[in-house]
């Protein structure tokens, strides 16, 4: 699992039934000082989440359909947490800080 | 997934079995701000997808999905085409 900002919405009419209902969501991952790293995600959302939270994603297809609660749906990637808050060794990690966010 | 803009097809007349009747598409995966992101890959259609329009496509085993219950060798497949994206500023 990867920790990642959610950066954008994306609406699609026209995809596999599997999907539909599916909220669809960019995630751009980041690096453990709050950085984008890689290229952003597009990802389902099992939690309710928005854009600008940070977010707990899966990047493997198994786990990314159960999120969906659906058997062989093609998906590959998932929110499945909102972070609160995160701890890195002895500093804290505040939800909404700057920097180390 | 990962958005993408279709650039082109493939037309393959011999292949895999399990690829008879599937389109191939060439993707170019993209940046939400649309920039060209990546080396184009090759990707089965499940959505009936053409030229110029923007998609999302699904890596990996999970590829195969849509076809079951057969199981054709992909590892890429376009799932859905994108009308519309929002990105905060």
């Amino acid at each position: 699992m990867q920790i990642g900002r959610v950066v954008g919405t994306v609406v699609s009419t026209q995809k596999h039934p599997k999907l539909e209902g599916a909220k669809l969501l960019l995630v751009q991952p980041l690096t453990l000082e709050g950085d984008p790293r890689g290229v952003p995600l597009l990802t389902i959302d099992s939690v309710g989440a928005g854009v600008g939270e940070r977010v707990v994603i899966v990047i493997e297809g198994r786990a990314a359909g159960e999120a969906l609660r659906r058997k062989a749906a093609p998906v590959d990637a998932a929110i499945i947490g909102i972070v609160d808050s995160m701890t890195l060794e002895d500093a804290a990690v505040d939800g909404d800080a700057k920097g180390r966010t | 997934m990962q958005l993408a803009r279709v650039i082109g097809d493939v037309v393959a007349t011999i292949k895999d079995a399990g690829l008879h009747g599937h389109r191939l598409l060439l993707l170019q995966p993209i940046m939400p701000d649309r920039s060209p992101v990546g080396r184009v890959v090759v990707a089965v259609d499940a959505t009936g997808a053409g030229a110029g329009e923007h998609v999302f496509f699904v890596r990996g085993k999970e590829a195969s999905f849509p076809f079951l219950p057969a199981a054709p060798p992909v590892d890429a497949c376009v799932v859905g085409i994108v009308d519309e994206w929002h990105v905060e500023a």
